[in-house]
């Protein structure tokens, strides 16, 4: 079997899959019919990393975003085991409708459609036509419960990522523009490979503008800081798997945009550094978050700032670049998107079994609802950066590179990941230690999910497969 | 007749800078409405010369998409959507007049300083289209700062889209896959947008931004 038709697989289940759930009005069988969809992604996508395809114009699998893809297509099948039993309840609840959940499998595959054609595009022109439709699929699932919180959010998300994707639009256009002198007219001004190969004659002072354009579109994506607005209320208002992938797998989309683009501008000799913007997006949107932390009351969105927190760790690191800075970010990417989905995946079954997002109405969970309380714990001291969880490693690596190189950049880093891990701490213990409050009964939960994600953190903080090591210490490199 | 060609595509840009003008002082949502109509027909016209130019015939479809939908199609709906939900008679600003046309033209200035010194090795004509689709872009951004109904606000994220194009269709050659994904991710957007207004209708009874904050999820 030809490796193209790998590509052609990652992309066309999700697309058919959302055609067919869109049809589908029992929820049982359309539940289980997403599992088993973004369980064969899965597949194809551990098939592309066995045997990666020869680029094409318009697909591309390398080294560095293959690592993206399987993450994605992991998380997303993970995902759609945990978001069967939590939809399951929302029907019982009478939440969601039977006609809302065909809209809402349908939209489940085709953001999955949308973020596995973001990564494997070899054309900046696809990849932004894709993260676009990613994104329109979660503005439709965040405003999908109706309420006016719900309509709120999706307002601010539409009108926030709209202003970010015309930014990464107009970024893109001066790409080709900067490109086109060079390569010519047509298709190849935008293929990667070939910007790749020719960017060092391409004009600098175009490419400086579009750089800026770009990591402030796309960055509106990623949930940087001055650009964050949409992204607590997206993650408080929406259903909670929608917050699982939209923290776990959308923003490592943006910020693999991100990515690409500032590899290409740091091969352009004359063109700005790319660094120092990003160092200072991401230290920003960190501190910012972190005391933004402390005055959340309602859980989701706590955990969404704490999103915002780690996407400004990772984008400073990035930032900072050098192997041992871009190494350290690849884990704490990958380690993020993992705990985080595992904690909304507690939070979720949370939320459904005391009825209230609000943290002051949830107490006490390690004796109401054990299991539950107890993999919050484990999500939360994990996200916090407790050794010897695989967060730790990666921020101590963040923190430890930043220091031999600039010490005042690092204590403004690690001044701010202390800030975030006294919020989280102080909200953890009333949430599952405090004197029991609200409903004690069971709820239907499917614990696999989340168990597999913190153990796999768990099992990075301990030991990490020295193939694994390699591999990214590989991807590092790539990234400069 | 190089001269003619490059006067008149200039003339177009320029002028879909002016109407963008013209949209941030409406305070009224039938005039801009129409003005907006004006803008897209502005649209139109600019792309259908720069496929003409650049001997693109593919460019006459982005044309034609703008004419079709944004000059017509979306405007009608709107007005309907307006009369349907009362609220085409209110007058609305948030900022003054005065000092939103002050901070656009700072905005114009300020896409040509940067496109016009960037792009000094680039087509000359690419150079002047990316000037005023940057300041199209700032203007549409402007107008949906300074709006706070969101029908205006729509108009105004469509303006910018419009500039989007103007970019698109100005830098030579570009392939086709963006346009035709740039004017369908428009329609697309606006079926988005169709749905949220009616939802919004339908739960607030209004279209004002400002009734949403009062459901800030954070309050308890």
């Amino acid at each position: 079997m030809s490796m193209f038709n790998a590509v052609v697989a990652v992309l066309l289940i999700p697309a058919a899959s959302a055609a067919i759930l869109a049809l589908i009005s029992s929820y049982r069988l359309s539940s289980l019919l997403n599992v088993l969809a973004s369980l064969l992604t899965l597949l194809f996508a551990l098939w592309l990393f066995v045997q990666p395809p020869e680029p094409t114009d318009y697909f591309l699998v390398d080294d560095l975003n293959i690592v993206f893809i399987v993450l994605n297509t992991f998380v997303g099948f993970t995902t759609s085991v945990f978001s069967a039993t939590y939809i399951a309840h929302e029907i019982e609840t009478g939440r969601l409708t039977p006609v809302y959940l065909r809209f809402y499998h349908a939209m489940y595959q085709a953001m999955m459609f949308g973020m596995n054609l973001a990564l494997v595009a070899n054309n900046i022109g696809l990849m932004w036509v894709a993260i676009e439709l990613a994104t329109l699929a979660t503005i439709l699932m965040v405003g999908i419960y109706r309420t006016h919180q719900a309509l709120e959010a999706a307002w601010k998300y539409f009108i926030l990522g709209s202003v970010g994707i015309a930014f990464a639009l107009f970024g893109t256009i001066l790409v080709y523009v900067a490109a086109q002198p060079v390569v010519g007219e047509g298709l190849p001004g935008m293929i990667w490979t070939v910007l790749n190969q020719r960017v060092a004659e391409f004009d600098p002072a175009l490419l400086n503008v579009a750089f800026i354009f770009l990591l402030l579109g796309y960055g509106t994506k990623v949930g940087l800081a001055p650009l964050h607005a949409w992204l607590p209320d997206a993650h408080a208002e929406g259903p909670t798997p929608i917050s699982a992938v939209l923290s776990g797998l959308l923003l490592n989309v943006a910020l693999y945009a991100v990515l690409r683009f500032k590899v290409l501008l740091a091969a352009n000799a004359h063109a700005i550094a790319p660094g120092p913007l990003m160092i200072t997006l991401g230290l920003v949107s960190l501190i910012f978050a972190a005391f933004m932390l402390y005055r959340r009351r309602d859980i989701k969105r706590m955990f969404a700032y704490s999103s915002i927190e780690h996407m400004g760790i990772i984008v400073f690191a990035f930032g900072m670049g050098g192997p041992i800075a871009n190494f350290a970010a690849l884990l704490q990417m990958t380690m993020h998107s993992l705990t985080k989905s595992a904690i909304f995946f507690a939070v979720g079954h949370i939320a459904q079994a005391k009825g209230t997002q609000q943290i002051a109405d949830i107490r006490g969970l390690t004796e109401t609802h054990p299991i539950l309380g107890w993999g919050l714990v484990l999500g939360v001291v994990a996200i916090a950066g407790l050794p010897p969880l695989g967060i730790f490693m990666s921020e101590f690596l963040v923190v430890s590179s930043t220091f031999s190189r600039e010490p005042l950049l690092a204590v403004a880093l690690a001044a701010g990941l202390l800030v975030a891990f006294g919020a989280l701490m102080l909200r953890l213990n009333s949430l599952a230690f405090g004197e029991p409050v609200g409903s004690r009964a069971p709820v239907q939960a499917s614990y696999v999910p989340m168990f597999a994600h913190l153990a796999l953190v768990f099992g990075a903080g301990l030991y990490l497969p020295p193939a694994l090591v390699v591999w990214f210490q590989h991807v590092a490199s790539i990234l400069g | 007749m190089q001269g003619l060609a490059f006067d008149i595509a200039h003339l177009l840009a320029g002028s879909l800078v002016l109407v963008s003008f013209m949209m941030i002082y409406q305070d009224r949502l039938p005039a801009l409405i129409n003005v907006f109509a004006l803008h897209a027909i502005l649209l139109s016209a600019s792309v259908t010369w720069q496929a003409n130019i650049q001997n693109m015939p593919e460019l006459y479809l982005t044309a034609m998409i703008a004419l079709v939908f944004k000059a017509f199609v979306i405007p009608i709906s709107l007005r309907r959507m307006i009369v349907q939900m009362g609220i085409h008679r209110e007058i609305e600003n948030v900022v003054g007049i005065g000092v939103t046309m002050l901070a656009g033209i700072a905005l114009v200035a300020l896409s040509m300083v940067v496109m016009l010194r960037i792009t000094a090795m680039a087509d000359p004509l690419a150079r002047e289209d990316l000037a005023f689709a940057l300041s199209v872009l700032l203007l549409g951004l402007l107008m949906m700062v300074t709006r706070r109904n969101a029908v205006g606000q729509v108009i105004g994220f469509m303006s910018l889209e419009n500039g989007l194009i103007l970019a698109a269709t100005g830098a030579k050659g570009m392939p086709l896959v963006v346009e035709i994904s740039v004017a369908f991710s428009i329609l697309i957007a606006f079926i988005v947008i169709g749905i949220f207004l009616f939802r919004i209708r339908e739960r607030f009874d209004s279209v004002d931004v400002h009734a949403l904050d009062r459901f800030r999820g954070e309050q308890p």
